[in-house]
Parts: structure tokens; sequence; C-alpha cells
């Protein structure tokens, strides 16, 4: 930490906050994997981590470097636009597997498949 | 002009792109990262992805700064739901949403908004009924939910690419 | 004063995302189905990269961000190719 006692205190201060609330919600985000009971509980949480998580790491990383380059430092933009972009589709595709895999066991507790026709087609 | 420019808005994001990777917005670089989203728009064309539109723009920003606020919310609610301690009493479901939107890049909008949203994940979305399946970390009631993602999403989206 | 307060908290911050990355193996190496290990796989990727941003704020090298947006790019083809394996048994079709 030797840049950072050219900061000043302002961007510091708020650098540390965005820090903390970014890590804490991260945290939380995989404590929920371990606390929550299914799969589709589970689906949820690192939600939490790939929103607002990253979003206040993001934030705290272009103040601590705009403010110490004195020069608008933006490219944490591209990771956010980024996980933005691929975070759903994961999630997506990843529910839509494990649907997939429960229904075709015969699992009770997901919704059946919307018709016969749409389970059995090959691409879906 | 839609010869050479067939796909604006890719073209301005991946210039946007470009300057944002090399840190600079010299002309050289301005010159490099256009001369790159162009020849990646002309490869688009030969995939012939299907048509969209894309306006009114007041829309966007408000969807967008709505977006924002219930991402920010329903993370304080998913984090309250993990960190309670003990278990309680709390139902997790899967709720059947009939759709009006036809458009396959609006659908796409709503999956993602839908799925970046904490508690809320998009699992499925059947063509032949217009239909999508909703998964809710804490349902409590179905008909409200329909009436949120019809209300706050689904009619902003069509009005932006219908 | 204030550096000293950003110090501690980026080494908190990097405890908490340590704890997270715990986390997140645990439930990789508990499962108990395939999916749940590749969604805690997929936390564990983008985890990582926030650690990566904390470090880079730690050192103040900008260096860190590179690696930070390759591992969310590969973290993102991995856990697709991931999910369409679970879901066809092989992967290119």
């Amino acid at each position: 930490m030797t840049q950072a006692a050219e900061l000043p205190a302002w961007a510091a201060l708020l650098a540390a906050l965005l820090l903390l609330l970014g890590a804490g919600l991260t945290l939380t985000g995989a404590l929920g994997l371990l606390r929550l009971g299914t799969f589709y509980e589970r689906v949820h949480a690192p939600t939490l981590g790939t929103t607002l998580g990253i979003g206040c790491v993001l934030l705290a990383s272009m103040l601590f470097f705009s403010v110490l380059q004195t020069r608008p430092v933006l490219h944490e933009v591209l990771i956010a636009v980024f996980m933005v972009v691929t975070t759903p589709v994961t999630m997506m595709l990843l529910t839509r597997a494990a649907l997939y895999r429960d229904r075709r066991e015969g699992n009770d507790a997901v919704p059946p498949a919307p018709s016969a026709i749409g389970a059995a087609r090959p691409e879906g | 002009m839609r010869r050479w420019l067939p796909f604006p808005l890719v073209a301005a994001a991946l210039l946007a792109m470009w300057l944002l990777l090399n840190e600079s917005v010299s002309p050289g670089a301005i010159l490099l990262g256009g001369m790159a989203s162009l020849g990646a728009c002309l490869v688009l064309v030969a995939l012939d992805p299907p048509k969209g539109r894309f306006r009114r723009l007041r829309v966007v920003l408000g969807l967008a700064v709505k977006v924002l606020a219930e991402i920010i919310r329903s993370n304080n609610a998913v984090a309250r739901l993990i960190l309670r301690p003990g278990e309680r009493q709390r139902r997790s479901g899967f709720v059947l949403i009939p759709l009006d939107m036809r458009n396959p890049y609006g659908l796409a909008a709503l999956a993602c908004i839908v799925t970046a949203t904490p508690g809320t994940v998009w699992v499925e979305y059947d063509s032949t009924r217009s239909t999508m399946l909703l998964h809710v970390l804490d349902l409590i009631d179905e008909a409200q939910w329909r009436q949120i993602i019809k209300d706050h999403y689904e009619r902003p989206l069509m009005e932006v690419f219908e | 004063m204030s550096a000293a307060l950003l110090g501690w908290s980026v080494l908190l911050a990097q405890l908490m995302l340590g704890l997270a990355m715990a986390c997140a193996a645990f439930r990789v190496l508990r499962g108990p189905r395939a999916q749940d290990r590749v969604l805690a796989l997929d936390t564990l990727y983008v985890t990582a990269a926030v650690l990566l941003l904390v470090f880079g704020i730690r050192t103040g090298s900008t260096l860190y961000f590179e690696a930070a947006l390759v591992i969310t790019l590969l973290g993102f083809v991995s856990t697709a190719a991931l999910a369409k394996f679970l879901m066809r048994g092989e992967v290119i079709e």
C-alpha cells in the first residue's frame, strides 16, 4: 500500500467502503451456496457477487486509479459489461441443464415439460 | 451508407471496446479500432442475424435506471434471506408467465434482466405457447410476479424492440 | 490515517474473498450433483476475478486488470461448455 498515502482522504474512505461492501456481498453469495437447500435455490446466491459484488469492487478500482493517476481510468467498465452480458447466459444454461436432468430422472419437484414435443426435441 | 455500415450500433460498441482496452483516444487507436469494428460488422453480415430494431432511447434509459434500482433492492433482500439465522418459512418455486412479446431480441433482454436480478432466474421459454418459466427464491404471490414482469419489464421492452 | 484505513479495508476484503472462495470450493467438493459443482466453479471464477482486482488496488498496478478480464472471459466459456455438457453429454455436436 505504498501509493495509498498519496490519495486524498475522501477517495480513500469511499474506496474502502466500496471494497468492503463488494467483498461482503460476494462472501454472502458464497455463503448462500452453502446454506440454501436445493439447487434451484442455490442458483440465486452467486448473483449477489456477480452484480453488486463485482460492481462495487470495480467502482472502487476505477476511483482509486483515476484519483491516483489524475486521469479517468475507465477500462474496468469492460469487465462490468462482460459480466452483465455473460452471467445471465451461464445461469440460464445451467438452470436449464439442471431442469433437463431432473425431468429425465422423473423428479417430482420440478414442473413437467411444457409439451411432450418440447421435451423430446433435440434442440431447445 | 447501409452497405458500408450495416450495423451502426454494433460498430460503435466495438469501437468503444477497442478504445477502452487500449486506454487511448489517439487518432491511430481510433483508426485501427474503426477498421477492426467495420471488418467485424462485415463478418456479421455473412452470419445474417435476424432483423431487429432498437429505438426510443428515453424508454431504454428509464428501464436501465429501474433495473439498477431493482438489482440494488433485491441484493439487499437476498442477502438478508441468506444471513438470517436458522430456518424459517420460505417458499421458493416456479411461476409460469404468459408473454405477449415475440421479438427474439426483446426476449433475450428480458431473460438477461430477470436473471441478473438476484432472487429470480429465467428457466425456459416455450415458443409454441409463448410462456416463460421463472424461478423465484422467495415466492409469496404468483399473480404479483406475473404483474411485475409484465408491467415493469415486458411493456417497455416491447416499446423498444417491436 | 485514511491510507491506513484503506490498507486495512483491502486486507479485510481479501480475507472475505478468500473465505468466499473456500465456501465455493467446499461446494465444488461436496456436490451433491454435477450442476451444483459447476455452479460453485462459476462462483469460484468470479470471486477470483474480484480478488485480482483487489490485489491491483493493493499493489497500485493496473496489470491485474488484464488477468481479471481474462478470468471472467474464460470462466464464461468454460461454464457454458460445462452446462452444455450436462445437458447433452457432449460439448460439440
